[in-house]
């Protein structure tokens, strides 16, 4: 086997555990898609168009709100601004890499590509061939996440209409906060920003959902930064 | 505006973004505001989709006890909060809503 074939096997081999995980979550997807009232085709290429879990969730869950599109579009932004941090990240040891192989990897550049290959490249270096891992890696979720959003829309077809599986999006949402609300500055985040979404619901275009977000964040970073004043972390 | 357009324009962005350091090394940095400010984009974003679904049905505020939507949010927060198990959480919110409804 070529280095680079085996340096792309180690990054499948590091994903695996990861692929079992987000399996069942792309089948929820392509279920609650179909739900929210996208067809088939866009629940399915929302996945290779967009390819990042947790704001096609959101993508649904608006479309099923009638959000209007600038308002998703913002909110898309907003939930995936976390990338740029993987890509700040990684950049340093992809920087003498071709401009198309740059590309590529970032539009595999997941939170669950990035975390096993991070390790790596911390861990070992980089040689000329450690891009083939992040491949393997990108590459391995890509094809799992497009399989399990297809088998997720077969199944949700199946799913009578008066189930109420809209219901799964929310309940996804809080089984991803509640467990980092660890400490004030979080919880305030939280609080505040479902507090301005409840009382701004009437606005119109679902922009309280924005101005919400915009104050949890805000609130979040003043607590933080009175909490540990500069200098003392 | 469709579907496919916002879908489009949102693949761009989330492209734009994963692309953009990997191709900017060297010539910029993220500036320490929004690395904090990205903490707290998951709760605060989540909670505001959060909150209206389960408070609001058919655009009427309702936080009485005959609210099952409610109901079952708060006991699939205590399950997350004891267990941070992602797909239990959901499966017992889910049952517990369809439970709920039958009573």
């Amino acid at each position: 086997m070529s280095e680079a074939a085996k340096e792309f096997w180690n990054g499948v081999r590091a994903e695996l555990p990861l692929l079992i995980g987000v399996f069942p979550f792309g089948m929820i997807y392509g279920a609650v898609a179909l739900n929210a009232g996208l067809s088939p085709g866009a629940s399915q290429l929302m996945s290779s168009i967009v390819f990042a879990g947790s704001s096609q969730f959101v993508t649904a869950q608006l479309v099923h709100d009638a959000a209007p599109a600038l308002v998703i579009i913002v909110t898309i932004a907003v939930v995936n601004l976390r990338h740029m941090l993987y890509s700040a990240s990684l950049a340093p040891y992809l920087h003498d890499l071709s401009l198309r192989w740059k590309a590529l990897l970032s539009y595999l550049l997941t939170d669950e590509a990035y975390a096993p290959t991070i390790i790596k490249y911390e861990r070992d270096g980089i040689g000329p061939f450690s891009h083939w891992f992040l491949l393997g890696a990108g590459f391995s979720l890509w094809f799992n996440w497009q399989v399990s959003t297809a088998l997720g829309i077969f199944l949700g077809a199946a799913i009578p209409k008066e189930w109420p599986l809209d219901f799964a999006l929310p309940l996804t949402f809080i089984a991803m906060i509640v467990p980092i609300l660890k400490n004030r500055p979080m919880i305030a985040s939280a609080l505040s920003a479902g507090l301005v979404a409840l009382l701004a619901f009437s606005l119109p275009y679902k922009l309280g959902i924005i101005l919400a977000a915009l104050t949890g964040i805000l609130v979040g970073i003043i607590l933080e930064s009175r909490q540990s004043p500069k200098g003392a972390q | 505006m469709n579907i496919w357009l916002i879908m489009i324009i949102g693949g761009l962005i989330t492209f734009g973004m994963r692309f953009s350091l990997i191709y900017l090394f060297g010539r910029f940095e993220v500036p320490e505001t929004m690395r904090r400010a990205l903490h707290y984009v998951p709760p605060a974003v989540l909670s505001a989709i959060i909150l209206p679904e389960l408070l609001y049905h058919n655009n009427v505020f309702d936080a009485s006890l005959g609210n099952t939507r409610l109901l079952a949010g708060i006991i699939a927060v205590v399950v997350a909060w004891y267990s941070k198990n992602t797909l239990l959480t959901i499966l017992v919110g889910m049952t517990a809503l369809l439970i709920l409804q039958l009573l």
